[in-house]
């Protein structure tokens, strides 16, 4: 009979490889504590300069003399952005989902999750170039300036000038981007969902959308949740397609109150305005103060995800346990 | 026998090192000049890196279009020889980076671009109607104040679409700096800057963002870059000079017109540039809306890291070489070429750009130095141990 010989085991390596470990899993905390410091430090000359009215005001004045900074069009602009794609992505990409896990036939299925993936994959400037040059067009045309033609007048929703560089047009192309990301984990978590589960429901003579109404969804909705809040990370955080698309106002102009008429959310003003803002001025405080609200915001979305989907976990096991 | 061996491996190492060194010092008579700055000077930057570095092969220029704020950013950490920037030194940069020299390197003009169905370019516009319109105030094509500078021209009625540009570009800097100067009302309301609260419009980003959206949608209308109106074959308007004798075309002959009427009163090339304007100058041929950009150099160029007195003066040479035999590529590439008043202050200018109080020594001398002590200590090791260098015989 052989036995295992182990080589070199000495404790002086156990002791080594305990601490490459720890300082591999410092690593990240540290970064978010620079992170934090490098952006509290950075905007520390706005928050003594406009204090709380940073958030509340929607003044946005870079020139010498008279500064003036408010960051709330642009929080407001990244929420309601972000809203409008997860409002019209994730139905389409929990369609999708569905549509290859539950009824697609095989051969479709691979060819069509391949494409899903390779969507996910295109760089965000390329959604952007496209959403400029090509699909703006369209929907200046076909949606935009009849909407605005018909109701324009009566509900401030389709108010303003048609341009196809706004919020809609920002928000449609954001959908396109977060639907491959939430539609490809969707479909991996139906997949996951046992067989045993639907093969139950069948038994109980339900058909194949009840199939997916009572076993599918109640085991997967977890995971669909999580799925979306992914995607909802993406679209608060998208930049370029975003800076391409939304028309970038500033000041009170960019608060958004129509659905064609331009905004500008917090990722975008620091895309544009970063770069040339000059060392240690007011507007480059007011810029890293910008990030540092991104920032919390990012932090908020990941905790309320994380919620949620312990929430839905519990009740969800606590159904089975019963 | 021991003491003989430790004295030549003791003279061994002093020599091999500094012959070395000295070598390479002889022969490493090639500099990489750098700089970094305005994307809009860019490809006539490039042009001249190619064309000085085919006059002189040992000087190799590394410019990084990265904006001229992250240009002066760089300068003021010292790590670049030179920045590019299309707006002169605010107050607190110039704070940042004492005793910095401004250099006009070249002039840009800037239109007023439409996009209307049918109408050809030459809409005839006077700044204040210019004003009222970026803010807001007159909001149709066919609005009185614009169809009585154009009498028969078929002004259509619908919304004016106002593009801007929605970066810090100094081309805003420009165009606000005219605004400013001919509507008392836009300078309070809105101001001059590289970014300003605009009241009204789309923002999209640089001059081929405001280009193409202008090309693209009916009715739009922005300010737009000179060479990027010229590429894009854009309508433009032709703007009323300072004097309001005429309506000037915007050419590259009229923008260098306007500039050469600004050249006498510009300030001290170490002076403070941050009030300059060159924007509706006297002439009946200036086109109004102008404007400079500019390279900045450190006057004492050994605080840069890394510099040595050679290389200082490759880029006062390369400096030099730009605003002479330099600007006869800008044309071409629809820059407009620095009027000769100008050059002469430039001139002036370099000639301020030292390399520090006290020298201090390259490279080659340490290693001469070096490699004389060796030299002298081998004779006297030598005498005094015994040693020969010829066997006795």
């Amino acid at each position: 009979m052989e036995t295992v010989k182990l080589k070199g085991g000495s404790p002086l390596f156990d002791k080594i490889f305990k601490i490459a470990a720890a300082v591999a899993a410092t690593y990240i905390l540290a970064i978010i504590a620079l992170i934090v410091f490098q952006l509290v430090s950075g905007s520390y000359q706005i928050w003594a300069q406009e204090g709380i009215s940073f958030l509340t005001g929607s003044d946005w004045n870079a020139v010498e003399g008279s500064e003036s900074y408010g960051a709330a069009p642009y929080i407001a602009g990244t929420f309601v952005t972000a809203g409008l794609a997860m409002l019209i992505g994730v139905p389409i990409s929990i369609g999708i989902a569905m549509f290859l896990a539950e009824l697609a036939p095989k051969f479709l299925r691979s060819i069509l999750s391949f494409i899903i993936e390779l969507l996910a994959a295109v760089p965000s400037v390329i959604y952007g170039l496209w959403g400029m040059f090509v699909f703006r067009d369209y929907l200046r045309d076909w949606i935009e300036v009849p909407l605005n033609n018909a109701l324009g007048n009566n509900v401030f929703l389709f108010s303003g000038t048609p341009f196809g560089l706004d919020i809609f047009t920002a928000s449609v192309v954001l959908a396109i981007m977060v639907i491959p990301t939430i539609a490809s984990i969707s479909r991996e978590i139906m997949i996951a969902v046992p067989n045993s589960q639907r093969e139950a429901a069948y038994m109980l003579g339900a058909t194949k959308w009840e199939v997916f109404k009572m076993a599918v969804i109640p085991y997967s909705k977890s995971g669909l949740i999580g799925a979306s809040i992914l995607g909802l990370g993406r679209a608060v955080g998208e930049t370029m397609a975003v800076t391409m698309l939304i028309g970038n106002a500033t000041g009170p102009q960019a608060f958004p109150t129509s659905l064609f008429g331009p905004s500008q959310t917090m990722s975008s003003i620091i895309a544009n305005e970063f770069p040339e803002a000059s060392q240690g001025s007011l507007h480059m405080a007011a810029l890293i103060g910008v990030g540092l609200i991104l920032f919390a915001v990012a932090i908020c979305i990941n905790m309320v995800a994380q919620l949620l989907v312990s929430r839905v976990l519990k009740t969800h096991q606590g159904a089975v346990l019963a | 026998m021991k003491k003989t061996f430790l004295a030549m491996a003791f003279m061994l190492l002093l020599i091999v090192p500094s012959t070395i060194l000295y070598a390479s010092a002889q022969t490493s008579q090639s500099y990489t000049l750098t700089g970094a700055g305005s994307t809009f000077i860019f490809p006539l930057m490039d042009t001249w890196r190619v064309q000085y570095n085919n006059l002189h092969s040992n000087i190799k220029l590394n410019y990084q279009s990265i904006g001229s704020g992250a240009g002066i950013k760089l300068l003021t950490q010292k790590t670049v020889d030179f920045a590019a920037s299309d707006a002169p030194l605010q107050p607190s940069e110039q704070a940042a980076a004492p005793g910095t020299v401004t250099i006009p390197e070249s002039i840009g003009g800037i239109t007023i671009s439409y996009n209307l169905p049918g109408i050809d370019k030459g809409m005839k516009l006077t700044g204040p109607v210019i004003a009222q319109i970026f803010m807001g105030n007159i909001t149709m094509w066919n609005d009185p104040a614009i169809a009585n500078l154009n009498p028969g021209m078929n002004l259509p009625a619908q919304k004016i679409l106002i593009a801007h540009r929605a970066d810090g570009s100094g081309t805003t800097y420009a165009f606000t700096d005219y605004l400013s100067k001919v509507s008392p009302q836009w300078k309070t309301a809105v101001g001059q800057g590289k970014v300003v609260p605009w009241p009204v419009g789309t923002g999209a980003q640089g001059n081929a963002g405001v280009a193409g959206i202008v090309k693209s949608t009916p009715y739009a209308c922005g300010y737009v870059e000179l060479a990027y109106a010229y590429q894009n074959n854009m309508t433009y308007a032709f703007v009323q000079n300072a004097d309001g004798s005429a309506f000037v075309e915007p050419t590259i002959a009229s923008v260098a017109a306007d500039a050469a009427a600004a050249a006498t009163s510009l300030p001290a090339p170490d002076g403070d540039w941050s009030k300059v304007s060159i924007v509706n100058q006297p002439g009946s041929n200036s086109y109004p809306i102008s404007t400079l950009t500019y390279i900045f150099v450190y006057k004492d160029m050994s605080q840069i890291s890394g510099e040595t007195q050679d290389k200082s003066q490759e880029v006062k040479n390369f400096l030099t070489w730009i605003i002479h035999d330099g600007q006869q590529y800008a044309s071409p590439l629809l820059y407009v070429p620095l009027p000769s008043a100008m050059a002469t202050a430039d001139d002036q200018a370099i000639s301020e750009i030292q390399f520090g109080g006290s020298a201090v020594p390259e490279f080659g001398p340490i290693a001469a130095l070096v490699l004389a002590i060796a030299i002298v200590s081998i004779i006297a090791v030598s005498a005094k141990t015994g040693l020969r260098i010829t066997p006795k015989l």
